[in-house]
C-alpha cells in the first residue's frame, strides 16, 4: 500500500514541472533565430524582474515577444484540452473519451465562428471583444457534449461504441456546417481560417484573450479537481458511486460544465488541436496510476508538456515554412489511437 | 473495526420505537412502468420484515420474484411507492447520499472496472463517504482498510491489480470495501453467483463471523436454497412480486411451498443443527 499523500502529489507534479521548464527552454531556443542559452538565461531574468526594456539585443526581443507568448498559449491550451480528455474519460466512462473525437472541439469551432459573426454585427466595446469567441466556443462545446450524450445513451446506459460513433458523426457534420460558414460568410481570410481549423499556435492572441484564457483554466481546472475523488468512484459506474456516497449528479453537472469551458478556451485560440487529450490520459495513467487526484495534475502538465513539443515541432521541421500543430498531434496522435482501440478490442 | 464514530443527526424519524430492531421494511411496495400513462408491468406488493444487529436475512426466490427490487428499495437507489423502511429509526430515503453511504453498503454482481485500480486502492474506496472532497486518505482509513481486507482474508492481494485476482478473490475483496464502509447495513446481492462452492462456503462462514463480530445486519439477496437454509436467522420468500412468507427457515422451509415457488418437485429433511436441507428431484 502507498496511499497518495500531498507530498508525493507535489513530489510528482515538481518533476513534471521541471521537465516542463526545460522544454520550454529548448523550445525557447530553436528556431529559425539562433540563441544562446546564456542569452537566453539573462533575458529571460529581465523578463521576470519586470525590466523588459533592459533586453538589447534583436534576438531576445525575437524570443521574448514571439516565441514566449506562443509557448505559454501551448501551455495553457495543452493543459485545456488535457484536462478535459480525462474528464470526459471519466464522466462517459469511455477511455476513448476525448474533445476532438468526440467532435467536442468541432462543436465550439462552429460556436466561435458564430460568435464572430455576431460580433462583427454587435460592435461591442474591446473590453467585451476578447470575451465573445470563447463564451461562443464554450456554449458550442457544451451543446455538442450534451448530444453526443443523448445519442450516446440507450436505456438510460452509456453504450461506448454508440457514444464513439454519435461523436464521430457529430463531428464530421459540423466540419460540414464550419465548411459552409467559411464559404459564405467568411470569405476571406481563408488560410488563416483554414489554419486555425486545423489546429494552430502561430496566430498572436490579443492580450485580454491571454487573460481570459488563464483565469478560465484556473477556474474550471479548479473546479474539476473538487470532484477528483468522486470521479475515481465514478469510473465504476453511476450507481456504484451513489452507494459510495457521491452525490452524481452534482459532479456530472460541475465535470460537464467545466470540461466544455476548457475545450471552449482551446478552441476558441488554437482552433481543433486533436488527440492531446486522449492520449496524454493515458500515457499519465500508465505513469502514475488511476487516481485523479495525481491524475488529473499530471495530464494539466502533461498536455503542456506535448503540446510544447508539437509546436516546436510544427515550426522548425519544414523551416523557414510552418505546420499547423493540429496536423503534428494528428500525424503522431491517430495511429496510437487506432493502437489503444485495437488493445481494447482484444 | 467496531468503533463507530458518527454525525450526530437531529432526532431519529420515529424516536420511541423499539431499539432492539435495526431495519424496518415497513408495508414497502413498488411498481415499476417504463412511461407514466402505461399501466406497471412490474410490480412489488406490500411487504414488511425486520432485522436485528447482527442477524442475516436471506431474501429468497426464482428470477422475476422482485428480490432485487427489494434490495434496490433497502439500498436508497428506488423511492418506494408506498411504506417506508427505517435503518435506526431513520428513514433511508431522507438520508443524504453520503450519511447512507456510511450506514448502508451494497456488494453487487460484480462491475467491470475501466482503468483497474488496485486491490487496495478498490477498498480505501469504501471510506469516501467519510472523507471530503479533497481530502487524502488518513492513518486511520489505511487502517480501516487494512483491517477489512484481513477480516475477509485478502490482505496478501493488497498490491494486485483488480483484473488480475480469480472470480472469488474478487468478491473478498469487494466485501471488504463494504466493510471499510463501516455500516450498520449490509446489502449483498447473489454474492455467490459466480463462485464454485468451496469459495460459496468461504464467503458465507465469513459473512457470519462478521455478522456477529460487527454486529451488522445483513440482507443477502439469493436463489440458493440451501445456502440460505444454512447461514440466515431469518428468510424473506418471494414470488413473482409477492412476499409469501417471513420465518426462519425450518419454518419457511416446506416441501409444498418451495416446490410451488421454484417449480421443482423437492424434498425437505430438516438437520439435527436445526437446519433445512433441500434436495431437488428430476422431472421426469
Amino acid at each position: 500500500m502507498r496511499p497518495l499523500t500531498l507530498g508525493r502529489l507535489f513530489l510528482r507534479c515538481g518533476i513534471l514541472a521541471i521537465i516542463l521548464f526545460i522544454v520550454v527552454v529548448i523550445a525557447l531556443k530553436l528556431g529559425a533565430v539562433q540563441v544562446s542559452l546564456y542569452g537566453l538565461g539573462r533575458d529571460l531574468i529581465h523578463v521576470l524582474l519586470g525590466r523588459s526594456n533592459a533586453i538589447s539585443t534583436e534576438y531576445g526581443m525575437v524570443v521574448i515577444n514571439i516565441r514566449l507568448p506562443r509557448i505559454l498559449l501551448g501551455i495553457f491550451v495543452g493543459a485545456a484540452l488535457a484536462v478535459a480528455g480525462t474528464s470526459f474519460q471519466a464522466l462517459l466512462r469511455n477511455p476513448l473519451a476525448d474533445p476532438y473525437v468526440l467532435g467536442v472541439s468541432s462543436g465550439a469551432s462552429v460556436g466561435a465562428i458564430l460568435a464572430l459573426i455576431v460580433e462583427n454585427h454587435l460592435a461591442l466595446s474591446p473590453a467585451f471583444a476578447g470575451l465573445v469567441t470563447p463564451v461562443g466556443a464554450f456554449l458550442g462545446a457544451a451543446l455538442t457534449i450534451g448530444a453526443v450524450y443523448l445519442l450516446g445513451r440507450h436505456n438510460g446506459q452509456i453504450d461506448s461504441s454508440t457514444l464513439l460513433l454519435g461523436g464521430i458523426i457529430t463531428a464530421s457534420f459540423l466540419q460540414a456546417v464550419i465548411n459552409f460558414l467559411m464559404s459564405t460568410v467568411l470569405g476571406g481570410n481563408l488560410r488563416g481560417a483554414s489554419y486555425w481549423l486545423m489546429g494552430d499556435l502561430s496566430t498572436p492572441q490579443p492580450r485580454s484573450l491571454l487573460y481570459v484564457l488563464g483565469i478560465g483554466f484556473v477556474i474550471a481546472a479548479g473546479a474539476i479537481y473538487t470532484t477528483a475523488a468522486d470521479l475515481n468512484l465514478l469510473l465504476a459506474g453511476e450507481k456504484e458511486a451513489m452507494h459510495l456516497g457521491v452525490d452524481v449528479r452534482r459532479v456530472r453537472i460541475v465535470v460537464y460544465l467545466a470540461a466544455s469551458i476548457l475545450t471552449g478556451l482551446a478552441v476558441s485560440v488554437s482552433g481543433t488541436i486533436g488527440y492531446v487529450g486522449l492520449l496524454v490520459p493515458h500515457v499519465m495513467r500508465l505513469v502514475f496510476g488511476s487516481d485523479h487526484r495525481m491524475l488529473l495534475p499530471a495530464a494539466a502538465l502533461g498536455g503542456a508538456i506535448a503540446l510544447v513539443i508539437a509546436d516546436t515541432l510544427a515550426r522548425t521541421v519544414v523551416a523557414p515554412s510552418e505546420l499547423p500543430v493540429g496536423a503534428v498531434t494528428a500525424i503522431v496522435g491517430a495511429p496510437l489511437f487506432i493502437y489503444l482501440l485495437r488493445r481494447r478490442l482484444a | 473495526m467496531n468503533t463507530i464514530a458518527r454525525s450526530p443527526l437531529a432526532s431519529p424519524d420515529r424516536p420511541n420505537a423499539n431499539t432492539d430492531v435495526r431495519l424496518s421494511v415497513e408495508q414497502v411496495s413498488y411498481a415499476y412502468s417504463p412511461n407514466p400513462s402505461q399501466a406497471p408491468i412490474f410490480t412489488l406488493e406490500a411487504l414488511s420484515f425486520q432485522a436485528k444487529p447482527g442477524e442475516i436475512v436471506a431474501v429468497l426466490g426464482p428470477n422475476a420474484s422482485g428480490k432485487s427490487t427489494l434490495l434496490k428499495l433497502i439500498s436508497g437507489a428506488l423511492q418506494p411507492l408506498s411504506g417506508r423502511i427505517f435503518l435506526n429509526n431513520f428513514v433511508i430515503h431522507s438520508l443524504p447520499t453520503k450519511t447512507r453511504a456510511q450506514r448502508i453498503a451494497l456488494v453487487q454482481q460484480e462491475s467491470t472496472l475501466i482503468f483497474p485500480s488496485l486491490v487496495w486502492e478498490f477498498v480505501l474506496q469504501g471510506r469516501h463517504p467519510y472523507g471530503r472532497s479533497l481530502r487524502f486518505e488518513s492513518e486511520s482509513d489505511i487502517i480501516i482498510a487494512k483491517n477489512a481486507l484481513a477480516q475477509v482474508g485478502a490482505l496478501h492481494l493488497s498490491d494486485r491489480p483488480m483484473d488480475k485476482i480469480s472470480g472469488g478473490e474478487k468478491q473478498r475483496v469487494i466485501l471488504a470495501r463494504a466493510l471499510a464502509q463501516q455500516p450498520l447495513l449490509l446489502l449483498l446481492d447473489e454474492p455467490t453467483l459466480h463462485l464454485d462452492i468451496g469459495a460459496q462456503v468461504d464467503l458465507l462462514d465469513n459473512l457470519r463471523r462478521l455478522a456477529a463480530e460487527n454486529r451488522y445486519s445483513v440482507v443477502v439477496v439469493t436463489h440458493e436454497l440451501n445456502l440460505a437454509g444454512e447461514y440466515a436467522d431469518q428468510v424473506v420468500l418471494m414470488q413473482k412480486g409477492k412476499c409469501l412468507r417471513v420465518g426462519s427457515p425450518a419454518a419457511v422451509y416446506q416441501r409444498e411451498l418451495l416446490e410451488q415457488v421454484f417449480q421443482a418437485p423437492l424434498s425437505v429433511v430438516i438437520a439435527p443443527s436445526g437446519r433445512p436441507r433441500v434436495t431437488l428431484f428430476s422431472n421426469t
